[in-house]
């Protein structure tokens, strides 16, 4: 029986997701476009060739896996972190700061310290609504969205001053140096970021599945009550400490996109990596493995776009209608078959 | 001499400009979140209302856009309703998914409606009507009686909507929805219905917010453009203490924040100009920190409805 439960579980977000391809085809179709262009432009442009697939759907899938499982983290524990967008800016920011002082660093050196100061900057940026939350009881999703805009003034403030390159011209920051860059994959542009997205997913299935914290935290996330029947559990301590690590591994994925693809900081660095990589989490029902597959498919999804917007002239943004999409449907289906875990909101 | 009291009037005038979207949305919101619903959709619904307010204006004049805009909006918060009020789905993610799909389906309506050229300054929009007599006042007079409609209608709301939520039977019936859902049911409350039209009525307002920002303000359409005020009129409803004279005061209190970095642009202070771009948003956390312990939010706010 357990058996034909999990089947369930992922039957329904891959039918989901076969629905809402089949549902852009059918708008795009109405709204005048040629849906058979768009979605071959979809396929050969995220999985039709082994370049397609590494150096550009795996690429865009680094980030969206690290934030991912952060947000998986959080959310088991009870908490929502809406504000990756804001962490992976501030890690970004940080990194890019450092990358471009480690000149005739050992790469060895150079890249672990921009991660370091990354996962750092996403902690710091995910602080305030932590406090906030566990002392006052604000909601963090209000304050962790509100600083989202901060990060994104932080980032046009920074590339336009102290980070701006040297001529002084252009609004984005110098390259990083060559210490500070991620190898890439020999003959792509696939980075090592994509061997720290999947070494965190283990090392959370991990957590989860094997450790006694990783269970304290599932019972936390799901209500004092669940909590106080497997021990006593600090339920608070618990949620804070996933809120925080969830904006730590967002900053760590500002890392890797500026170490391993960007180089530089440039004021739009992230397309909505926080808001997709919700999707991605949700869709693999916060199950680390899977989140390496949805991170994927995402991935392929967005990068899909950016073909069908060359070759078939479609918007890419439409993406984000059609997860907005999957998540909606997703909700509905879950509401139908069970009411889920209840979100512990609180107060103000 | 002149010249200060002409800034004062111009930075009061602004502030009563940039506040009027956020105290239609926050007041829209304040209805939701007194049936027990917190809608993040409305930044979407918002956004939403500005594309359509550009489009139905230039189609067929300012009225047109602001129908659109109120339609555009509803229907966004149809949507949020239906998954979470009805489907009982998590309420922050359904609205962070109608958020979400908002900002998709504008982008790709944006370029396909106007092309790479963008909207231009083409648009229709609302001017100031002027009030006789009391637009003459010095200083207040441009501020509070030279304004366009859709502000003397957002002011004139704040009234209508404390009658109806304080005064009336409906209001009653919904204040008890988001104070208990269970208990409301007991005393013959329809809840979900209470709850489905609070949210709606919600995302009408909200999308009527999102036409003052094309209409009023800026004067054209740009992807993203509400740039959060969906969410800083969460913050404001909080800070507002859920009353809606309370959300006014903190409504213009966000408008002058943000009405400030036009005085110092003006002035050519040497601050960079992130750190006017930043300060709603600061404040706003601040305002919530400082919030706490003196506000209490309507009991059931955010739970969903057990069935």
């Amino acid at each position: 029986m357990a058996g034909v439960g999990r089947l369930r579980e992922y039957a329904v977000p891959a039918l989901i997701v076969a629905g809402a391809i089949a549902a852009l085809a059918a708008a795009l179709g109405i709204a005048g476009y040629d849906p058979e262009l768009a979605l071959g432009a979809l396929w050969r442009g995220s999985v039709g060739s082994f370049d397609a697939f590494a150096s550009g759907t795996l690429v865009r899938a680094v980030p969206l896996i690290i934030i991912a499982l952060g947000f998986a983290l959080a959310l088991r524990g009870g908490m929502l972190n809406i504000g990756a967008e804001g962490q992976f800016l501030a890690g970004a920011v940080a990194a890019t700061w450092l990358g471009t002082h480690l000149a005739g660093w050992p790469a060895l050196l150079a890249i672990p310290a921009t991660w370091l100061v990354a996962l750092a900057a996403g902690l710091l940026w995910i602080v305030v609504p932590v406090v906030l939350r566990v002392k006052y009881g604000v909601l963090e999703v209000i304050t962790t969205l509100l600083l989202n805009f901060v990060a994104e003034a932080l980032v046009s403030f920074m590339v336009q001053g102290p980070l701006q390159e040297q001529t002084g011209i252009y609004p984005q920051s110098d390259p990083i140096a060559e210490a500070a860059r991620l190898p890439l994959l020999p003959g792509t542009r696939l980075h090592l970021g994509i061997g720290v997205a999947l070494i965190l997913a283990v090392v959370l299935w991990f957590f989860f599945a094997r450790t006694l914290a990783g269970f304290r935290l599932l019972a936390a996330g799901s209500g004092p009550r669940a909590a106080a029947l497997a021990g006593r559990i600090d339920v608070t301590r618990m949620a804070a400490l996933a809120l925080l690590v969830s904006g730590a591994l967002a900053g760590l994925a500002g890392a890797t996109e500026v170490g391993g693809v960007s180089y530089a900081l440039y004021p739009n660095l992230s397309p909505g990596y926080g808001f997709t990589a919700i999707a991605v989490a949700l869709l693999a029902r916060l199950h680390p493995p899977a989140i390496v597959v949805t991170g994927i498919l995402f991935g392929a999804l967005e990068t899909g776009a950016g073909a069908m917007q060359r070759d078939a002239g479609i918007p890419a943004v439409v993406v984000q209608a059609v997860e907005a999409a999957i998540i909606l449907a997703l909700l509905l289906a879950d509401a139908r078959t069970h009411r889920g875990r209840a979100y512990a909101g609180a107060a103000a | 001499m002149s010249d200060g009291i002409e800034l004062v009037a111009g930075f009061l005038a602004a502030s009563v400009r940039v506040a009027t979207p956020l105290l239609l949305a926050a007041t829209g919101e304040t209805l939701a979140e007194r049936s027990g619903v917190i809608n993040l959709g409305i930044e979407g619904s918002m956004l939403a209302g500005a594309l359509a307010a550009a489009i139905g204006s230039t189609a067929g004049g300012p009225a047109s856009g602001l129908l659109a805009a109120i339609a555009a909006g509803a229907a966004l918060a149809a949507l949020f309703a239906a998954v979470s009020v009805h489907a009982g789905a998590d309420q922050i993610i359904a609205g962070t998914a109608v958020t979400l799909g908002a900002v998709g389906i504008t982008g790709a309506a944006y370029r396909s409606f106007y092309g790479t050229g963008g909207a231009g300054l083409s648009i229709p929009t609302l001017g100031p009507v002027e009030i006789p007599l009391l637009a003459k006042v010095p200083v207040i007079g441009p501020a509070l009686f030279a304004q366009p409609v859709t502000t003397y209608f957002a002011v004139a709301l704040v009234p209508c909507v404390w009658w109806l939520l304080f005064r009336t039977r409906p209001g009653l019936a919904l204040r008890a929805a988001g104070e208990s859902a269970e208990g409301a049911r007991a005393a013959g409350v329809r809840v979900r219905a209470a709850r489905t039209a609070a949210v709606i009525a919600g995302g009408a307002l909200a999308g009527l917010a999102g036409a003052t920002l094309v209409l009023a303000q800026v004067g054209t359409f740009s992807e993203r453009m509400t740039a959060g005020r969906g969410f800083i009129a969460i913050a404001i409803v909080v800070l507002g203490r859920w009353h809606p004279v309370g959300i006014l005061a903190a409504a213009l209190f966000f408008g002058a924040a943000t009405a400030l970095q036009f005085v110092f642009q003006a002035s050519g202070v040497g601050v960079p100009y992130q750190l006017f771009l930043v300060l709603p948003y600061v404040l706003a956390l601040l305002g919530l920190a400082g919030a706490v312990g003196r506000v209490r939010a309507p009991r059931d706010l955010g739970r969903r409805e057990a069935t």
